[in-house]
């Protein structure tokens, strides 16, 4: 995996008598040594490289940020930023699910239509039949990862490339999803229902948000350290305690700078349940795909799926259980938008939430051509679009423009893919 | 030849495979000893291919029997190849170029504790494989999209060790590779033998074949056509035996000899 972060530098020996395809000490091996000198230049030697990881879309964030915030200074408020979280989550669940598909190096079109039938299923089985609130939620996100399943036969089992099969998925989910709405088309959230707190609950003590905040760095430290101390004691190139502090530092500004913005200012209603069950899904796939056989497989099959075949991996059922995963996650994020839009809708999740969701994936800076990205990038890509859907509202804009800014972005995020792509291929690296 | 033991870790005895009409092997038979590199080689659809495939699983033989350390055994698929103990490192590699070097050499056999990757256990253990292969290159943490030609080969080689097998097959491990990476994988196969691990190397290139191996069999049109001591004998003599120049009495008298000779040793 080729992780950024996680690069570790050999204590390269001078090598004699080798071949020179084998350089005698490589840039990349000092750098550890070398403290945070080393570490700028090896950020520079990467960027050079084609290796931007998430820099383009950090850099974006900050120019949106500025921008908006000049034109209109109630971008940056606390009501406004609380807006883009709680916006962010369900659209940022669906694009967890899309990571997954394109780390696969395939595509999901059909989740915009599969959010929309998680929305109807829980929507018909809990409103109109009375099923138990929280059975109803898990029979649509179950509905979603059937759906997923289903997709994934047909692409893996039979070979229907993913793009048709999910087109075709597109069309006729959204065909049930009517059916299901029935004549009326839409069912309103009750209040006080499971769905409806989604994305309406807040905690209001204060405690929440910064104990979460508290909670999140003190795991990210702790984590740091305890895998540097292992390496130490396995004798292995480890993160020197400057990187650690560095990194711990970052995130803590960051999680409190968050905090504090849903807690003190006016207006401020406190830590939005949405965002933590989005983290928490952020959370979980991230330790999916980097910790666990199964999401090392996903890469393997996405770099190289007749070498993941011939290593004896289990390629078919890699890619069904991903459009499962995809399709769970979708119709989780319906449940949201539902929440949002305050009830279940015949054309719920049409529109452009599907170009939406991929883009955020793309813009994130994982790679539409399979094998490279990060879970993360759902969470960065999202804030990018939401931050600019948030920003012209407040101006006023139409949303042809709207949609125009969104393309113009996706486009550039996807021909930066495709140039540290090649600039990678001419440096030797993937 | 190198020291061999009187059992052959595998032998191939009269193994026959047909697809359809045509018979790609006949009556073949083959033995590897442990700490024996033999090359296996013959032109272009002699059956070279087919018959690796037969030993890793990939195409089950339809006639003779396969004996593992004795013991008559069937491998009818890879899985059943792997549980015995033969590695496959294939002409295109299948490494995963956006896979670091540890994953890759881990790949469908990850180390694990409690359920999570234990990545510190894995790259310390890739890396005392690679020193005791004596394999160079830059970081085990690097994509293997950054390596050399030959480094991805030796790493390609490497991954086939982890399993701890006692056959390795090599098909064409030095094709496309330059002359110095030649010698870097041909290094590595030294290292196989000392391993005490029983090698098979196919290759078109007769210095290469001269170089490492200590037997090599030809194949002529799916059959047998000689097993020849690289040690005393001469390149043409091997050339003549794949184009068929030799076949002729004295060879299969000769041939004949060798493996009655072959039969009493065990």
């Amino acid at each position: 995996m080729s992780d950024l972060t996680k690069k570790t530098a050999e204590t390269a020996e001078p090598e004699t008598a080798e071949a020179p395809a084998v350089p005698a000490v490589d840039p990349r091996l000092l750098v550890r040594e070398r403290g945070f000198a080393g570490y700028l230049e090896e950020f520079a030697r990467r960027l050079r490289g084609g290796e931007l990881g998430s820099l383009p879309v950090v850099v974006g964030l900050i120019v949106i940020a500025v921008v908006f915030q000049l034109k209109n200074s109630s971008f940056l408020s606390a009501d406004s930023l609380a807006n883009i979280g709680v916006y962010t989550s369900g659209l940022g669940i669906m694009a967890v699910g899309i990571v997954f598909v394109l780390l696969l190096g395939e595509i999901d079109l059909s989740v915009g239509s599969v959010a929309g039938v998680g929305a109807a299923v829980w929507a018909v089985l809990s409103v109109t039949h009375g099923v138990n609130d929280w059975l109803a939620v898990l029979l649509a996100v179950a509905a979603g990862a059937a759906i997923g399943t289903l997709h994934g036969f047909f692409f893996a089992k039979i070979g229907v490339p993913a793009f048709v099969v999910t087109l075709a998925g597109f069309l006729g989910w959204s065909g049930l999803q009517i059916w299901l709405m029935g004549k009326e088309g839409s069912i309103n959230t009750p209040s006080g229902s499971v769905v409806e707190n989604l994305t309406g609950y807040y905690f209001e003590d204060k405690a929440a948000a910064y104990g979460l905040a508290l909670v999140a760095v003190l795991a990210y430290a702790g984590s740091l350290l305890w895998e540097a101390r292992r390496r130490r004691a396995a004798a292995l190139p480890s993160r020197p305690a400057s990187e650690i502090a560095l990194r711990t530092g970052v995130v803590a500004v960051l999680a409190f700078a968050v905090a504090y913005v849903l807690n003190e200012p006016d207006g401020a209603r406190g830590l939005p349940l949405a965002l933590v069950l989005f983290l928490a899904v952020l959370v979980l796939a991230d330790f999916v795909v980097r910790r666990t056989s199964y999401g090392r497989q996903i890469f393997a099959v996405g770099g190289n799926a007749e070498a993941a075949r011939r290593a004896g991996i289990n390629v078919n059922r890699i890619r069904v259980t991903v459009f499962a995963v995809s399709g769970m996650l979708a119709a989780f994020g319906g449940l949201f938008i539902a929440s949002l839009s305050g009830g279940a809708t015949k054309n719920l999740g049409a529109g452009n939430t599907l170009m939406n969701v991929i883009a955020a994936a793309v813009i994130g800076g994982t790679s539409l051509f399979g094998g490279r990205g990060k879970i993360w990038s759902a969470l960065l890509g999202m804030l990018v679009i939401q931050s600019i859907q948030q920003g012209l509202n407040l101006l006023g804009m139409a949303s042809e423009i709207q949609y125009m800014i969104t393309g113009a972005v996706l486009l550039a995020a996807v021909v930066i893919d495709s140039l540290s792509r090649r600039t990678q291929k001419t440096a030797g690296r993937t | 030849m190198m020291s061999v033991s009187a059992t052959p870790v595998l032998a191939l005895r009269k193994v026959s495979k047909r697809f359809g009409a045509v018979q790609a092997l006949t009556d073949v038979t083959l033995e590897i000893h442990p700490g024996e590199v033999v090359a296996l080689v013959g032109d272009n659809g002699a059956g070279k291919s087919t018959l690796v495939k037969t030993i890793s699983g990939v195409h089950p033989v339809d006639d003779g029997t396969i004996e593992w350390e004795g013991a008559p055994v069937r491998i009818a698929k890879p899985h059943d190849a792997q549980e015995l103990g033969v590695a496959t490192v294939y002409q295109d590699l299948a490494l995963c170029d956006n896979l670091d070097v540890v994953a890759n050499l881990y790949l469908g056999n990850e180390l694990r504790g409690a359920g999570v990757l234990d990545e510190i256990a894995m790259e310390k253990r890739a890396k005392e494989l690679l020193d005791t292969l004596s394999i160079r290159i830059p970081s085990v943490r690097i994509p293997v999209a950054a390596l050399s030609g030959g480094q991805r080969q030796v790493v390609a080689i490497a991954r086939a060790l982890i399993g701890e097998p006692k056959v390795v097959i090599l098909d064409e491990p030095t094709a496309a590779l330059g002359v110095e990476q030649t010698a870097q994988v041909l290094d590595l196969v030294e290292r196989l033998r000392e391993r005490n691990l029983g090698t098979i190397l196919i290759s078109h290139n007769m210095a290469d074949v001269q170089a490492v191996a200590d037997r090599v069999a030809v194949l002529r049109l799916g059959r047998n056509n000689g097993v020849f001591d690289v040690a005393d004998t001469s390149h043409e003599e091997i050339i003549a035996a794949i184009t068929g120049a030799s076949d002729n009495a004295v060879t299969r008298r000769r041939a004949r000899t060798e493996q009655v000779r072959k039969e009493e040793a065990r």
